[in-house]
């Protein structure tokens, strides 16, 4: 028995060793101390410090887009925990199960101003999933099972435990045993779809002229991708997925037609406008996909499989909703169909109108070979190279903005949880402490940050972290010297009114700054230099390269949906719309 | 026409807040609210009233019944169901109060409960919309006026109950 004996501390840790985490992000601090002497103390869970709470948490988040295992951060109280919030909001919004640990005062200060005091629990209440405040150390490793389970099951999501001080005291000891089993009262998690309503989803298919897939970042968290993949397949039609759900289905695929919404592909919002059937798996009608709700998707019926009955119906009503898990809800309907074959010859006539879409517009995979006299790199031709350097099997990871859009648009993903971005919440800063947390997962895998020079400067601080611990990431800076996609919408809506977009005289010179945390920084500035640049880059297989590339100024994202309208009105270039 | 919502949830601290969350950051409004433990001391239920539509109701349904702490979720005016609220009101006329009680507002029950300082504390019990326009009319009457907020429940065999407890085996 004695040797069970183990303070709360040391209780957490086991706990965390004992649901099979080996790495944890975090930043210590007072009210942590006593984790972190437990930490010190054992060797079954690896601690990386990082250099700021935000990134701990990205970089727990990015393990967990690329594993599917959950992430875990542990940070300390007041502004550890308040630093750690735009994290917990950005995993929040694209239902990513990690699980932040936040040190807090002791129990008997709570509530008294006491030093480094917030109320963690109330500030992060509306962006998580669950949260816990530990009453007890003896309770200390149910609250972690619980945790885990939550932030993991169903629907993923954030978990934030918060510990005070005195649940952690080094000298008072207790039993450790950590539970075998759970028991919560009515928390259903959602497996097979209805059969029947299966049964009807095929009837539609058969029924319909021009249906859809429209895949969304569910069918990754659900591992589905494979049972997609084979559906679509079975069926023919036309396949799209969202920012979120990249690599669900192979980017490389005649049938794929290429992202839709906000800066979708022409063809796929012209398909998504065109159709009679829309067939959703875990997307949920956000409003960068549907544009204006009430002219969305008005000729086609609607079906909607989703794990979470809250997204049902929330911004589109559908005219059959499947609740349950997508992987076993795809798994029944790919039963059914080849029970009962499907003749896909039904979407002949819709699949020659695609055909035409894509070629009048389709997105040009070739800019690599466009030159141009003065020789200036246009950011889509960036991503192109990357593609090709990395043959389409690198982890990406992305910021926010244009590179963003030019990255999801050019990158052909063959495979889920290779594209890494906050798509929910848009933040900016993500992209490099999620690349920590990929390499981290994956050190043998090429993992590129594809940036900008804005957003490379919120969490750039990681670069020390990077320095520490030997990650060989790639960022790729596509430097345009400006908020880009500030930029754009002032260019579009704003009259040309550059309102606080611009730091031209005042950026860093990256090369050095990189150099200056021992990394290898590469500027280039031509066309005819970046293919060479880019290999240059990858082959360095030991070296974290920032390779700082000078893009054009004054490219636009295109195609843009335009606000307030259908997913048929879009811009295609600064002079050509199609309204 | 309000909508009334009934939950169970764990009684323990966060619990309401993260109910209440769900309407404040939406914007809604509460209109009455009444929590109590029930005979399981473990669980607190709710009963709770707010004139927003019957879509944002549903949604809203879909959404507490999401959160970890929130055990069951009904609609009370899905199915047939009684709601009743009780009203402590202080006045000085008593005798004024009472007879314009008895001459409108039958259905409403009430009791004298105190009179001290020549001020009379009345208990009232009722359906909401009577107690309300009663309070209306004596306006100029009340001193003070505390409100439990509107209780439900379902008729006959529809009861809001825990389901089977959800085990989770590793």
């Amino acid at each position: 028995m004695s040797t069970n004996l183990i303070n709360g501390g040391g209780a957490l840790i086991r706990a965390l060793a004992d649901e099979n985490i080996d790495l944890i992000f975090g930043y210590p601090g007072g009210a942590a101390l006593h984790i972190y002497d437990a930490i010190y103390q054992q060797n079954e869970v690896q601690h990386i410090l990082v250099r700021h709470e935000q990134a701990a948490v990205h970089a727990a988040d990015g393990y967990a887009r690329a594993t599917g295992k959950p992430g875990v951060a542990l940070v300390t109280s007041g502004p550890g925990a308040t630093n750690a919030i735009t994290g917990i909001a950005t995993a929040y919004m694209d239902s990513i199960p990690v699980v932040v640990i936040s040190g807090q005062v002791a129990s008997h200060l709570i509530g008294s101003d006491a030093f480094q005091e917030t109320d963690m629990m109330g500030i992060s209440r509306p962006i998580v999933k669950h949260s816990f405040l530990v009453q007890s150390a003896e309770e200390i490793p149910v609250v972690i099972k619980k945790a885990f389970h939550i932030a993991t099951s169903g629907r993923p999501g954030p978990v934030v435990i918060d510990v005070p001080k005195n649940m952690t005291d080094p000298n008072y000891k207790f039993d450790y045993k950590y539970p075998k089993d759970l028991v919560m009262r009515s928390f259903p998690i959602l497996g097979k779809g209805d059969d029947e309503k299966i049964a009807a989803a095929i009837e539609l298919f058969r029924s319909s002229k021009k249906p859809v897939i429209y895949s969304g970042g569910g069918t990754i968290q659900a591992d589905a991708s494979k049972e997609l993949t084979e559906f679509s397949k079975l069926i023919g039609c036309p396949v799209t997925n969202t920012l979120m759900g990249l690599g669900a289905f192979p980017g490389n695929d005649d049938q794929f037609i290429g992202m839709l919404g906000m800066h979708g592909t022409y063809e796929a919002n012209m398909v998504m406008s065109e159709a009679d059937l829309i067939f959703n798996v875990g997307a949920r009608f956000d409003d960068r996909i549907t544009n204006n709700p009430s002219k969305f998707g008005l000729a086609a019926k609607k079906i909607h499989i989703d794990s979470d009955p809250s997204s049902i119906d929330k911004i589109i009503g559908v005219d059959l909703a499947i609740e349950g898990d997508a992987k076993l809800v795809m798994q029944q309907l790919i039963e059914q169909v080849k029970a009962s074959g499907f003749d896909q010859a039904i979407y002949k006539d819709w699949w020659s109108k695609v055909e035409v879409w894509r070629k009048a517009h389709g997105l040009n995979h070739d800019m690599l070979n466009l030159k141009n006299e003065q020789n200036i790199i246009l950011p889509q031709q960036v991503i192109q190279s990357l593609y090709q350097t990395t043959k389409g099997d690198a982890y990406v990871t992305s910021d926010v903005g244009q590179h963003q859009m030019f990255a999801a648009q050019y990158y052909k993903f063959k495979d889920p949880r290779k594209w890494i971005n906050s798509g929910g919440l848009g933040t900016m800063g993500f992209g490099l402490p999620s690349a920590m947390g990929v390499k981290f997962a994956f050190p043998e895998a090429d993992v590129a940050c594809v940036t900008g020079e804005g957003s490379i400067q919120m969490c750039i601080q990681e670069l020390s972290t990077c320095g520490q611990y030997g990650l060989p990431i790639k960022i790729i800076n596509l430097n345009n010297r400006a908020l880009g996609m500030v930029k754009q919408w002032q260019d579009m809506q704003y009259g040309g009114r550059y309102s606080s977009i611009s730091y031209e005289d005042s950026l860093p010179d990256f090369v050095k700054l990189a150099e200056s945390f021992g990394h290898v920084g590469i500027k280039v500035d031509k066309l005819s230099e970046l293919n060479d640049a880019m290999k240059e880059s990858f082959a360095m297989k030991d070296k974290l390269v920032f390779l700082d590339v000078l893009v054009d100024p004054d490219e636009h994202v295109y195609p843009m949906l335009e606000a307030g309208g259908s997913m048929s009105e879009m811009r295609l270039s600064k002079d050509k719309k199609t309204f | 026409m309000a909508s009334q919502i009934s939950l169970l949830m764990e009684n323990q601290p966060g619990a309401l807040s993260r109910v209440i969350g769900l309407f404040s950051q939406r914007g809604y409004n509460i209109d009455s609210l009444s929590v109590a433990p029930t005979q399981d001391p473990t669980l607190s239920r709710l009963t709770m009233t707010t004139s927003e539509s019957t879509e944002v109701i549903q949604q809203i349904l879909k959404q507490l019944y999401k959160l970890i702490d929130v055990v069951m979720v009904q609609d009370l005016k899905a199915s047939e169901s009684i709601s009743l609220e009780m009203a402590l009101i202080k006045v000085l006329n008593k005798s004024e109060v009472i007879s314009k009680i008895e001459k409108n507002y039958s259905s409403l029950e009430f009791n004298e409960l105190d009179n001290k300082d020549e001020k009379t504390i009345l208990r009232l019990i009722g359906d909401t919309d009577n107690l309300e326009s009663l309070l209306v009319e004596l306006e100029d009457d009340l001193i003070e006026v505390t409100r439990t907020g509107a209780l439900g429940m379902t008729l006959g065999n529809v009861s809001l109950e825990t389901e089977e407890e959800t085990k989770v085996i590793y």
